[in-house]
């Protein structure tokens, strides 16, 4: 497919990676179910092992079905290449683990999923790496977070549950005048709404639970890499820079000065610690992602129809979308985000969380469920779900009412997401507080 | 490994396994924007079946100190003290693309310390178009994207390289721009492209070359198609090999140019 250029995003999206298969002309993506790989001889099978030629092994490490997935996302973000995972905890872990260990330091967002803030906060504290939270638009506080022995900045672009827009090129510059490297969590946007690449983010992860595969049927992540840090003058990184014992003496940045991260990522993360995507579920991502720019571009026409109705709508009280010009990430977002701030926002209704129950089990069209990123509309309430734990004083100090409503709009028409959400407002405002 | 070279340090890669300079030496030439991470299966497979392997990082490339040298004569010159400080009395010269000019330069000014030479996406004269050399001025980041468009045959290389997963446009733009942002000297693109497009001493060079040669072209090479190799490998007789790929054949196609390079050196 030569050109003078990439082809662009919608051809990349349904392409990259793939050809019809060699050995069948099979169009669409095969699914390589099997575990292993046969060598053609042993002279082959030392080579492989001995990453004397490129080839699948086993598919723990790798796996054509995989591959193709792998090479798709680094397409479509502008990488230089990705690692599949188990689900996007995995693909957060790997970028942590292949970097930090005991004795390591983390400076992350306070704007964060709550997976990413319990693993941060109390899983990998148990393993000796501490984490300082920092409000993601602090950037002098991002900058006093870093210590000698910090590894990486991590942030969403799109922070839970504000939807605080990350200030990548603010943050990445902090991290790279330290000699660290911004580690991004890009699942509310896709690459399709927001390359972090260009911005200046170093690493990139997905939940691909969410939009990339879009239809609320697996679990995966994929961990993408710029290939642009480098890793030899930062000095902080013995992991890619030295003799890792582990895999022939191997120095990973002398063996790919711009896949070093990915290569030990791979030879050792995803070897020792195991969370592999099956090819299956990287079948049906990759069908997800043909369909990406369609669907995230109806996701944010929707979405806007939505935010416009509820903004106006005498029982809400707020509506947290940042194209609206009250979000405090509103200039911010007209710069990183012209295309759209995505389709998972929240809202609080003027009333008690008897009201919010209510108002979510009127609803007929919209899911209660928790996820967000399917092409089906999804609502959660947090104050009787997720955080129903805490009373409203600790509710407040997680940035929730007894009201917050958040919802992950889908692909239905958006006419009767409104109406099922005008029905819902008004048995709301029946129910007594 | 370090190796000092005209009072300037450069690093050499020796394909995994510490140089053994009383094996049979394969010097590895990258191209324009490249360093020795192109050749990293080549370079690994060679370490590991009875060569001493020197990779080179061209001065003002990946870990070799600048500045750059001025031209194609001047870095085969650069190469043949390489040699020497690696206490290297004769080697076999892999050069791609620009690589491959400085490799027959250097052959022709040393041809007793050369046993074989194999000149991989290569052209004489490697014209390069009046568009590209003013893009490469203007804007180089945009001229890395055409030549990374242009340096592949499609957009699923397979099994990819060094190792599944990777995407080879973005891998080649990614090492290009590094290469580019690491110069402080000069504008390395434009220089590198420029100083292959008026390197006029290839018909001498080819008159002196006296050891076997062999040339890999890619297929689908746009950078330097085949048949402006041809002239170049009927003057040195050389042995041609044809693989499916682009002008980045190492990553594109890394099994069958392993196959091409077997071949070459034996």
């Amino acid at each position: 497919m030569p050109g003078s250029s990439d082809p662009g995003f919608d051809t990349l999206a349904l392409h990259a990676g793939a050809t019809p298969d060699p050995a069948t002309g099979a169009r669409a993506v095969p699914i390589h179910l099997t575990t292993s790989f046969v060598f053609e001889n042993s002279e082959h099978a030392a080579s492989l092992f001995n990453m004397e030629r490129s080839g699948h092994v086993y598919s723990r490490i790798s796996n054509p079905t995989n591959a193709v997935l792998e090479e798709r996302v680094a397409a479509l973000e502008g990488g230089s290449g990705a690692i599949a995972t188990a689900s996007g905890q995995a693909a957060l872990f790997l970028a942590i683990a292949t970097l930090a260990g005991a004795g390591s330091h983390v400076v992350a967002s306070t704007a964060l999923y709550g997976g990413s803030h319990n693993l941060l906060h109390y899983t990998l504290r148990r393993f000796g790496i501490e984490t300082r939270f920092v409000k993601p638009g602090d950037i002098d506080g991002w900058r006093a977070a870093i210590r000698p022995n910090t590894k990486l900045l991590f942030g969403e672009t799109l922070g839970n549950p504000g939807l605080d827009v990350l200030d990548i090129p603010s943050v990445s510059a902090i991290a790279h005048e330290a000699g660290l490297p911004l580690l991004v969590d890009s699942t509310f946007t896709t690459p399709w709404l927001m390359k972090p690449f260009e911005h200046g983010a170093d690493l990139v992860f997905h939940s691909a639970t969410k939009f990339l595969s879009g239809h609320g049927t697996v679990i995966g992540g994929v961990l993408v890499d710029s290939g642009l840090f480098d890793w030899e003058s930062s000095g902080r990184f013995p992991e890619l820079t030295e003799p890792y014992a582990g895999f022939h003496g191997m120095v990973f940045s002398e063996e790919s000065t711009v896949g070093a991260f990915l290569l030990r990522a791979r030879r050792e993360g995803l070897r020792d610690f195991g969370a592999c995507m099956s090819p299956h579920t990287a079948w049906l991502i990759l069908q997800g992602i043909e369909t990406l720019p369609l669907r995230m571009a109806r996701h944010v026409e929707s979405t806007r129809k939505v935010v416009a109705f509820l903004a106006g709508h005498a029982m809400v009280a707020r509506v947290g979308y940042p194209e609206l010009e009250g979000h405090p990430s509103h200039a911010l977002a007209q710069r990183l985000l012209p295309r759209g701030c995505g389709s998972v926002f929240s809202f609080d209704l003027k009333g008690s969380r008897k009201q919010g129950q209510a108002f979510i089990e009127a609803l007929k069209i919209f899911s209660h469920l928790a996820n967000v990123g399917d092409c089906r509309s999804l609502v959660i309430h947090p104050a009787s779900t997720t955080h129903f734990r805490m009373d409203d004083a600790a509710l407040a100090a997680a940035g929730i009412t007894p009201g917050t409503i958040r919802l992950s709009i889908g692909l239905e028409d958006a006419d009767d997401l409104i109406e099922d959400l005008k029905r819902a407002l008004r048995v709301a405002q029946r129910t007594d507080a | 490994m370090k190796l000092t070279v005209q009072d300037r340090a450069v690093h050499v890669y020796t394909g995994g396994k510490p140089f053994d300079p009383a094996l049979p030496c394969v010097v590895f030439v990258h191209g324009a924007l490249h360093d020795h991470s192109c050749w990293t299966l080549l370079a690994r497979w060679c370490a590991h079946h009875g060569f001493g392997v020197l990779a080179v990082d061209l001065p003002a490339h990946g870990g070799s100190e600048g500045p750059p040298q001025p031209d194609v004569e001047a870095l085969a010159n650069w190469l043949l003290k390489l040699l020497d400080a690696a206490g290297v009395s004769q080697a076999a010269l892999v050069g791609h693309s620009m690589g491959s000019l400085i490799a027959l330069e250097a052959t022709a000014r040393a041809p007793q310390r050369v046993s074989r030479l194999v000149l991989m996406g290569t052209a004489y004269p490697m014209q390069v178009s009046e568009a590209l050399l003013a893009t490469a001025q203007a804007d180089p980041w945009r001229a890395i994207d055409m030549v990374t468009a242009w340096s592949y045959a499609t957009i699923a290389g397979k099994p990819s390289f060094p190792g599944p997963g990777m995407w080879l446009h973005g891998s080649n733009r990614a090492l290009m721009r590094r290469m580019q942002a690491g110069c402080h000297d000069l504008n390395l693109f434009h220089h590198e492209f420029s100083i292959c497009d008026r390197y006029r001493g290839g018909e001498a060079a080819m008159d002196k070359v006296a050891c076997p040669v062999s040339c890999i072209l890619g297929r689908a090479d746009q950078m330097t198609p085949p048949e402006r190799a041809s002239d170049l490998a009927a003057a040195l007789e050389a042995t041609v090999h044809a693989v499916p790929a682009g002008h980045n054949m190492m990553s594109e196609a890394p099994d069958a140019t392993l196959a091409a390079l077997r071949a070459a050196l034996t």
